[in-house]
């Protein structure tokens, strides 16, 4: 009896241990097998949402030309999970995904350039164009685009400021008359965020990476630690804790939406994807471009894109660029996409097309009309962290010359 | 190590339920070498052995395709000594241990010395592939549309079979609409009598061609992108199934001297093996790497780098006492609790286990994220409730009280778990012999109860000690390292070497696998060996106690 017991259980562990150690090479049947099914098959990786818009065109797209389109959601860690399966030759024909991303996906060699004709390029906004640009090659196919603008709560402000100093008077006056108890909500919390600051950043003076001859952002001109930085900051400092307390490290990414539609802070710095919550909450609101210092320059928020790329491993590239090349650059497809999310279009055909029935995308477009495109060049990824807490000491109080230089030098180490 | 353990647990105890059903075991002892074959355990043994061949068998295909020979022999001889030592009925002390030494091998031993191994690469980001992917990738990406050049409309054809003949691109110039036949061989005019060409542009027919529709053609995919018909100027290529321009590839590799040439500015980038990347004269670097061994760099790097060695002795110290803390903390609380609940005069014991319990049942997951908003400073509940007005993730000592809060509130629970069964195992005769001899409470807590609790839980607190030396979320999901000195945006106060070695190999350019692998062998070799001494020491004590 005790033998059998002992030799179920064994069995039972190998069976398992079999199995795992099965898993070693489980990639590779994935990695093998598809040549042979993908007769015609495009496989297209996208987060939760855009799968979810994109199916139908997907499937049109399939049955007009006799193919099978897969559309697949990866809802985390996309970008990370894309570089993985592409090195291992399991990953799609076709990513989805921000601009940001380009820098990255190059050095790994996960994605190649895209051929657009003149006539197509110049269907598209000039800003989301660019943003796709990279070392001079057009690596991807915008379909939105998306800033951050200045969203006021109507009926306890009527008027969009002019300037910050206006902004922080109209709500201090707010705060003295207890309608609200905040100034602003501008999310930083304790380790920064240099995306929203970003617009003020900008107006105070400073800027992150100088451009090269041909456009480019230059990783060897890094403007964080330069003069122009620190007299940002100082300005910014005088918003912060020890100042206009207008700025603060207890306003986060998760009770800045919440704290506006509270109806605690009359004004907001957030994009888009904030409206949804606005109008769920019932709030009156208006849109405006983030308003920038009195006397100083004018506010640039980061202009992030979100486009398709064909991937270089992909099993079916011809397809993947027929698909991306001569598809995605219908407007139809833009208009489903933001009909799932509402961020501008890029095709400025299909902007004009749902313009008209949403006031707010022209807004929001307007306020990034000055905009910078948001840099893809890898040496970005050294600015967030640094940049973000130091935002995060100056506004707590601390001195913004010695802060800023400290942080200038730790993102020059970690740039190659 | 708990992980291993824990992997076959569920089939120990899966059949462990089978005797109960059965009734008891019949001279179990003596059945030694000659047990009774029954036939449920027959055909629970055949059906097992034909899973494991099954699997075997679905294994073993991709390991062919792949031509992974050693992994196929690795996989036929487990697979064999597995059928051959279940069918035996010899070998009982190895059916016992192998299932456990297999996991052992797949979930532990394999992922250290793949851990290790990469520790000794340049593995990361920019340095995923072989030189040859970096060199594909480099060249493809230089790939521009030559100035001026005409955009054809595409049709894909071939003068053979669709799926398998040779195939032609049938080019028409949108301005002049004339037609070509494009192949690697060059292209050659059509004479516009043999062809039609739709409004578009596209050539519907052809005279000795058939014209691929695009399902025919997408499963010919990879034909398609690397047929590329030289012109004068540069090659035409497909651009996706309908249109094609004429491209140049401006960066070239060139195997005689090891190095990238840019035909457009003549700038050249030389293979430098040593960190896997083109690098030109003025020391630019090409953006797309490969992987190769750095030998001892990464580790030189963690010892040498004045940015990790600099606050590492005060991130230590404080990983200490937050491990330490963490573990003291919670057993404390969650002994005395014990302690109390075990008294015979207290009533409602069950509700309050159940409970005391509830942390524990709560994902620390979700519970972590909770608390940094309840210490939100403006917003908080902590502060809200209190009146109070501080900063806890913006000073020094507030963040590192804060974090060792939040640690007891999840941890105790499992401590007043362990404390309550390991005080039930302490008879009862003991305690009560020492009040005989006129002992006070707090005398029988300290000379008999509190000893052979820590026999028993000494390594539970070793265990729980290397977790949270490690505990990456406990700090991550709430103060992310901070708060940061205003002049060091690298290392905050509450960081742990972890995080902070976190924040160092993913922070900056990229993921940086290689180095992440280096330090995490430093981290394993300072817990191994905490561990290694405790162990050593509780054995020592339970020499004593037992």
């Amino acid at each position: 009896m005790r033998i059998r017991t002992a030799g179920v259980v064994a069995v039972l562990g190998l069976a398992l241990a079999a199995s795992g150690c099965g898993d070693n090479s489980k990639d590779e049947p994935a990695a093998k097998e598809s040549p042979k099914a993908a007769s015609g098959k495009l496989v297209i990786w996208a987060d939760d949402k855009r799968t979810a818009a994109l199916k139908p065109f997907a499937e049109e797209f399939g049955k007009e030309n006799g193919v099978t389109v897969e559309v697949q959601a990866v809802s985390k860690d996309l970008q990370t999970n894309f570089v993985t399966a592409s090195q291992q030759g399991s990953g799609p024909d076709v990513v989805v995904g921000a601009h940001d991303w380009i820098g990255n996906l190059v050095q790994n060699g996960a994605i190649d350039p895209v051929q657009l004709a003149a006539e197509q390029k110049s269907g598209f906004n000039e800003t989301a164009i660019k943003a796709v640009t990279f070392n001079g090659q057009l690596y991807g196919v915008p379909y939105a685009t998306e800033n951050v603008a200045l969203i006021r709560n109507t009926e306890l402000a009527p008027e969009a400021p002019k300037t910050i100093e206006d902004l922080v008077a109209a709500g201090k006056k707010l705060k003295a008359e207890k309608k609200a108890s905040e100034i602003l909500c501008l999310q930083s919390g304790q380790n920064g965020d240099a995306y929203h600051v970003y617009p003020l950043y900008t107006s105070g003076g400073g800027y992150l990476f100088g451009t090269t001859a041909n456009g480019d952002y230059d990783p060897k001109d890094l403007g964080v630690g330069k003069p122009e930085s620190i007299a940002a900051f100082q300005k910014i400092a005088k918003l912060g804790e020890k100042g206009e307390g207008a700025l603060k490290r207890s306003i986060t990414g998760e009770n800045s939406i919440a704290t506006f539609t509270g109806k605690k802070c009359a004004f907001l710095v957030s994009g888009p994807w904030a409206i949804a919550d606005a109008k769920k909450a019932g709030i009156k609101y208006d849109i405006s471009p983030v308003p920038g210092f009195a006397g100083g320059k004018e506010t640039q928020p980061f202009v992030g894109v979100q486009a398709f790329y064909v991937a270089a491993k992909g099993k079916n590239k011809a397809l993947a660029q027929e698909f991306v090349t001569n598809y995605v650059t219908k407007p139809e497809l833009a208009v489903a996409l933001y009909q799932a999310e509402p961020r501008p279009p890029a095709l400025t055909a299909a902007f004009d097309q749902v313009k008209g029935t949403d006031p707010d995308l022209a807004k929001f477009s307007e306020a990034g009309r000055n905009g910078q495109v948001l840099p893809a060049i890898p040496a970005m990824a050294a600015i967030w962290d640094p940049f973000g807490k130091a935002e995060a000491a100056v506004i707590g109080g601390a001195d913004p010359a010695k802060t800023i230089t400290a942080a200038g030098k730790t993102i020059a180490g970690q740039i190659k | 190590m708990s992980t291993s353990l824990s992997g076959p647990e569920p089939a120990t105890q899966a059949p462990g339920r089978e005797p109960v059903r059965s009734g008891l075991p019949r001279k179990s002892r003596t059945a030694r070498n000659h047990a009774p074959i029954t036939a449920t355990g027959l055909v629970v043994k055949v059906v097992l052995l034909g899973l494991v061949a099954g699997i075997a068998i679905w294994a073993a295909f991709p390991l062919i395709e792949a031509e992974l020979w050693v992994g196929l022999a690795i996989l036929a001889v487990t697979t064999a000594g597995l059928c051959y030592l279940y069918l035996t009925r010899r070998h009982i002390p190895a059916k016992y241990l192998v299932p456990g030494t297999l996991f052992l091998i797949a979930f532990q031993v394999f992922p250290v010395l793949y851990t290790a191994s990469t520790a000794f690469t340049n593995f990361g980001d920019g340095h995923r592939g072989s030189k040859d992917d970096a060199i594909v990738a480099i060249q493809s990406s230089s790939v521009k549309q030559v100035p001026g050049s005409t955009e054809y409309s595409l049709s894909i054809a071939t003068k053979g079979d669709p799926t398998a003949g040779p195939l032609v691109f049938l080019l028409t110039d949108p301005r002049t609409r004339e037609v070509s036949a494009g192949d690697a061989a060059g292209v050659r005019r059509l004479d516009a009598g043999q062809i039609t060409v739709s409004p578009t542009g596209k050539v519907t027919a052809a005279d000795g061609y058939t014209i691929l529709n695009f399902g025919q053609a997408s499963a010919r995919s990879p034909e398609i992108t690397d047929l590329v018909v030289p012109t004068s100027g540069g090659a035409i290529r497909s651009n996706g199934l309908s249109r094609a321009y004429e491209g140049k590839a401006i960066r070239a590799y060139d195997a005689g001297c090891d190095c990238v040439k840019d035909s457009e500015t003549g700038k050249t980038w030389t293979a430098d093996e040593a960190t896997g990347s083109f690098v030109a004269a003025d020391g630019e670097r090409l953006a797309q790497g490969w992987q190769v061994n750095v030998g001892l760099r990464n580790f030189n790097r963690v010892l040498t780098d004045p940015n990790i060695s600099g606050p590492f002795f005060g991130t230590l110290v404080w990983n200490f006492a937050f491990a330490i803390g963490s573990t003291g903390l919670t057993f404390l609380l969650g002994m005395a609790i014990a302690l109390a609940l075990h008294s015979p005069r207290m009533k409602g014991t069950n509700l309050y286990r159940v409970l005391l319990i509830l942390p524990y049942a709560m994902p620390s997951f979700a519970m972590l994220l909770v608390w940094r908003d309840m210490f939100n400073t403006d917003f908080g509940l902590v502060n809200n409730l209190f009146g109070l007005g501080v900063d806890w993730f913006g000073e020094t000592w507030s963040a590192r009280a804060a974090v060792l809060l939040v640690q007891l509130w999840l941890g105790y629970p499992y401590m007043f778990l362990v404390a309550t069964g390991a005080l039930q195992a302490i008879p009862r005769e003991l305690t009560e012999a020492t009040s005989v001899d006129g002992a006070s409470p707090w005398q029988t807590f300290r000379a008999v109860t509190l000893p052979l609790l820590l026999v028993a839980l000494s390594p539970l607190l070793i265990a729980s000690f290397a977790y949270n030396f490690n505990n990456f979320n406990a700090i991550y999901l709430t103060t992310e390292g901070g708060p940061f000195p205003a002049d060091n945006p690298t290392v905050g106060a509450t960081d742990l070497l972890i995080t902070y070695t976190y924040r160092l190999a993913f922070g900056a350019q990229g993921a940086q696998f290689g180095f992440a692998a280096a330090i995490s062998i430093f981290i394993f070799a300072i817990v191994a060996t905490v561990s290694a001494i405790s162990f050593r020491r509780t054995r020592k004590q339970e020499e004593v106690y037992s």
